[in-house]
């Protein structure tokens, strides 16, 4: 059961889309589930959301952003070299309603996880508009793939250099004062972005999931470091979501567990930078 | 170590002590990770055997969850007959150099030993360390007493989940010739044998090698597989004539106190996994999952995992690590031996102490624990004396980490997905019957996931019994063993 990567291409810089072979999570795979990967016998666990699945072609396909050491070895890989570990489908798939009119607010790499509820929502034949933000043009990832599917598209970026400039929460702003019905909002991107959206919908009573993307272990129930506080209970989000009600998400408390290791996560990155350098430098060595 | 040497056959060895076992001293061990009981040579094996005084009543082989029969392979060992004994052990219990290592021999056969007489100062024989020599034994002279498989029947058994219980069922099941698949959602087999149970008391190598063997016998492992997501029970069923359900404890329990989700509280599951499954001690030149520099840290609990928390904290060299339990030492439900390490290895035991809140450093991380003193009061339902607080008598500690070790449930990744499959409404355990038939008349169920956290023999006992009914029901389509009264299975285990 090798998972051979079968298309590799870069959507941004430092942003990787992997087309995998993997079988039977292209079969029963659903929007908002996710997989865990590992590059190597030494690495990490990291999950990552299923973005698009080819149940015909046995393939799912994943989005990883350069962040750690980790996500930094998977975008290294190429076409014909195989994940070394991959476990999933994981989590609890996106509710997903039907005859409704549906917003998904993705930002940076949260669009990667806005493509396949866009198009799980469509199928069941609600009205979708995605609003996707970037901080910048070039960083806007899926565009072209989300446009083709959803009823409309806004698009923000930080500064201004394509869509409209500002952030997503403006737009959403905008289109609740339009007066265009919502039935409900889902959210996924960087959290201080989806606690706004929250803030955002509140006031007007608008369902809001929420998407979490807490630190992850196994991703299979066993360890809580998955923990985050909904409705002022602990949640383990691997099994129990990753999606809760963004109303009731203590996200100041997920933004402070989210920064626990990264100092641990630098001097693993240091320290891998460190061995390509010596390695390098061997190389010439052996060169000289 | 002349007067230990060449024991003569049928000597018998009336020392009350049993032949001490070389260690790795406390100073040094703590600096590492490699296992700290030493184990015996073939001549102290062979003298702890003789010890063995043959006795008729054999209350041992009844003390044994899987009724190995103890006094007959001491006799072999006696005689020096190494590869023998390890055949009788084997026909029994196929993990002996792991059960060796972590069954609680002083609850089970090495507590019921006619020689146990702790009054006149006499030990039992050291069942648990011969047979731990003999597993050892097996390993360093590369026997590999595979069982012969019986002719292949046709039929294909699934087992859902690598622990002890599911690896028991599926070298069960391959000998006697079915086609056996086993399922991990993990990313290696052997369940908290792998991820829970550390390196210095459980050496990996010995699980890889036995798996190893499982896999010459035509096991089919496929890692990474969470049934109920990756395929659906009923999907299984149907590819498979029957199922095994060995999926294990493995919802860790937190206290529900404030503070419990401050950045530094960990499950006893994380911690271990980081350090264990994911090797986090080698972080970051030779491992890339992170553990945190401790400096101060309090363990919560005291049970084996407990023990194993705290011991794997103290070799990654903090200042102190205390360990915080609401009772007495009497009551601690680790292995003695275990509780013995934690001590000389410097373990801070701060008994009688419940905490109350995990107090905040001010930046979202673990400042303190702050705990309730406690005093025994009477026997509560399990027979231990229930903790009662002292009015008034708070302490607090300051530690940067914390280390949650009260117990874990059953895990619900399977039983989630499949609401029809009879469960304990209060427990979440898997209802089965006398024969380990679960509420689906193709499937059965052992281990953790039936008795809620036991023990690593129990689930292996399990294991085999479910086998055996696996084996029946799968020749004659009835589970049911005609030689056998009802079945004295699972209530009485939890
Ligand atoms: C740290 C620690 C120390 C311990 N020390 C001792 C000791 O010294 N002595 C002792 O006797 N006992 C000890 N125990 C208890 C003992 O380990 C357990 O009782 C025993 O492992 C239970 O075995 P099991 O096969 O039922 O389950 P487990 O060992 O828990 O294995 C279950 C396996 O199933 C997998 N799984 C779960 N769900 C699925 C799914 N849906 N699909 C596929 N796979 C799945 C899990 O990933 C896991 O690998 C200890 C436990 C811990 C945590
Ligand atoms: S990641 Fe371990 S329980 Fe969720």
């Amino acid at each position: 059961m090798g998972n051979r990567i079968v298309t590799a291409r870069e959507l941004a810089p430092k942003t990787w889309l992997f087309e995998i072979e993997a079988d039977h999570i292209a079969k029963r795979g659903k929007a908002g589930q996710f997989i865990i990967l590992r590059v190597n016998d030494e690495g990490e666990r990291i999950p990552l959301t299923i973005a698009n699945r080819d149940p015909a072609r046995g393939t799912i396909t994943i989005v990883a952003q350069e962040v750690g050491k980790t996500t930094e070895m998977l975008n290294a890989l190429d076409v014909g070299d195989e994940i070394h570990d991959l476990a999933g489908p994981l989590g609890k798939p996106t509710e997903i309603p039907t005859g409704k009119t549906v917003v998904c607010v993705g930002g940076g790499i949260g669009n990667a996880v806005v493509w396949p509820q866009v198009q799980a929502l469509k199928q069941a034949g609600n009205k979708v508009i995605a609003i996707l933000g970037a901080r910048t043009k070039e960083l806007l990832i899926l565009e072209d793939e989300i446009r083709a599917i959803a009823d409309q598209v806004i698009v923000t970026t930080d500064d201004g250099s394509y869509g409209r400039k500002g952030m997503v929460t403006h737009a959403l702003d905008d289109l609740i004062d339009s007066g265009e019905k919502i039935d409900e909002v889902i959210t996924i991107g960087p959290v201080v972005m989806m606690k706004f959206v929250c803030r955002t919908t509140a006031p007007h009573g608008i369902p809001t999931q929420a998407s979490l993307n807490p630190i992850m272990v196994d991703g299979t129930g066993m360890c809580g470091a998955c923990r985050v506080t909904v409705g002022g209970k602990t949640r383990f989000a691997c099994v129990e979501g990753p999606e809760f009600d963004g109303h009731q998400t203590d996200f100041d408390e997920l933004i402070t567990r989210l920064s626990y290791y990264k100092p641990e996560e630098r001097a693993s990155l240091d320290h891998h930078h460190r061995c390509k350098m010596d390695e390098a430098a061997r190389a010439l060595d052996r060169q000289a | 170590m002349s007067d230990v040497d060449k024991p003569k056959k049928r000597d018998i060895n009336k020392a009350k002590t049993k032949v001490p076992m070389r260690e790795q001293a406390p100073q040094d061990r703590i600096f590492n990770f490699e296992e700290v009981p030493l184990g015996y040579d073939e001549n102290e094996a062979t003298l702890e055997a003789l010890r063995c005084i043959q006795c008729k009543d054999k209350p041992c082989v009844r003390g044994c969850p899987v009724g190995i029969d103890i006094p007959a392979f001491l006799a072999l060992v006696g005689e020096r007959r190494f590869e023998d004994a390890l055949r009788k052990i084997k026909e029994k219990n196929f993990l002996p150099a792991i059960c060796g290592r972590v069954c609680p021999q002083e609850d089970q056969c090495e507590l019921v030993c006619t020689l146990n007489k702790p009054d006149k100062g006499r030990e039992p024989g050291g069942v648990g360390r011969v047979e731990r020599f003999l597993g050892d034994y097996a390993m360093e002279h590369d026997l590999t007493i595979t069982p012969v498989c019986a002719a292949p029947t046709g039929k294909k058994v699934a087992i859902i989940g690598s622990g002890p219980a599911g690896l028991t069922a599926a070298s069960d099941l391959a000998q006697k010739g079915h086609d056996v698949t086993v399922f991990e959602a993990l990313h290696k087999p052997g369940g908290v044998l792998f991820y829970g149970i550390p390196q210095f008391r459980l050496p990996k190598e010995i699980l890889v090698r036995e798996i190893d063997g499982m896999k010459e016998m035509g096991v089919k492992f496929v890692m990474n597989y969470p049934v109920g997501k990756a395929e659906p029970l009923d999907e299984i069923r149907a590819r498979f004539d029957a199922t095994f359900i060995g999926t294990g404890a493995g919802l860790p329990w937190f206290l529900g106190i404030p503070g419990e989700n401050l950045n530094g509280v960990y499950s006893a599951n994380e911690f271990l996994t980081r350090v264990n499954l994911m090797g986090g001690y080698k972080f970051p030149e030779r491992a890339d999952t992170p553990v945190k520099k401790i400096k101060r840290i309090a363990v919560v609990g005291a049970g084996n995992t407990a023990m194993d928390s705290a011991r794997t904290a103290k070799r990654l060299r903090p200042e102190v690590v205390y360990l915080v339990y609401r009772r007495s030492r009497l009551e601690m439900p680790a292995r003695i031996e275990e509780i013995h390490h934690a001590e000389e290895e410097g373990i801070d035991f701060q008994l009688l102490h419940s905490p109350v809140e995990i107090v905040d450093d001010g930046t979202g991380a673990v400042g303190a624990i702050r705990c309730q003193e406690m005093e025994l009061g009477e026997p509560d339902a399990s027979g231990r004396r229930r903790p009662v607080p002292i009015e008034g008598k708070i302490k607090e500690w300051a530690v940067d980490t914390v280390v949650i070790s009260i117990g874990q449930g059953p895990n619900p990744l399977l039983t989630a997905d499949c609401p029809d499959l009879k469960r304990d409404p209060k427990k979440g355990t898997i209802v089965i019957d006398p024969w380990m038939r679960t509420s689906y008349p193709d499937t059965y169920a052992a281990g953790d996931i039936v008795t809620g956290g036991a023990t690593v023999i129990l689930a292996m006992g399990q294991g085999r019994k479910a086998a055996d009914s696996i084996h029946r029901f799968l020749t004659t389509g009835d589970p049911a063993d005609p030689e056998a009264g009802q079945g004295d299975v699972c209530g009485n285990l939890t």
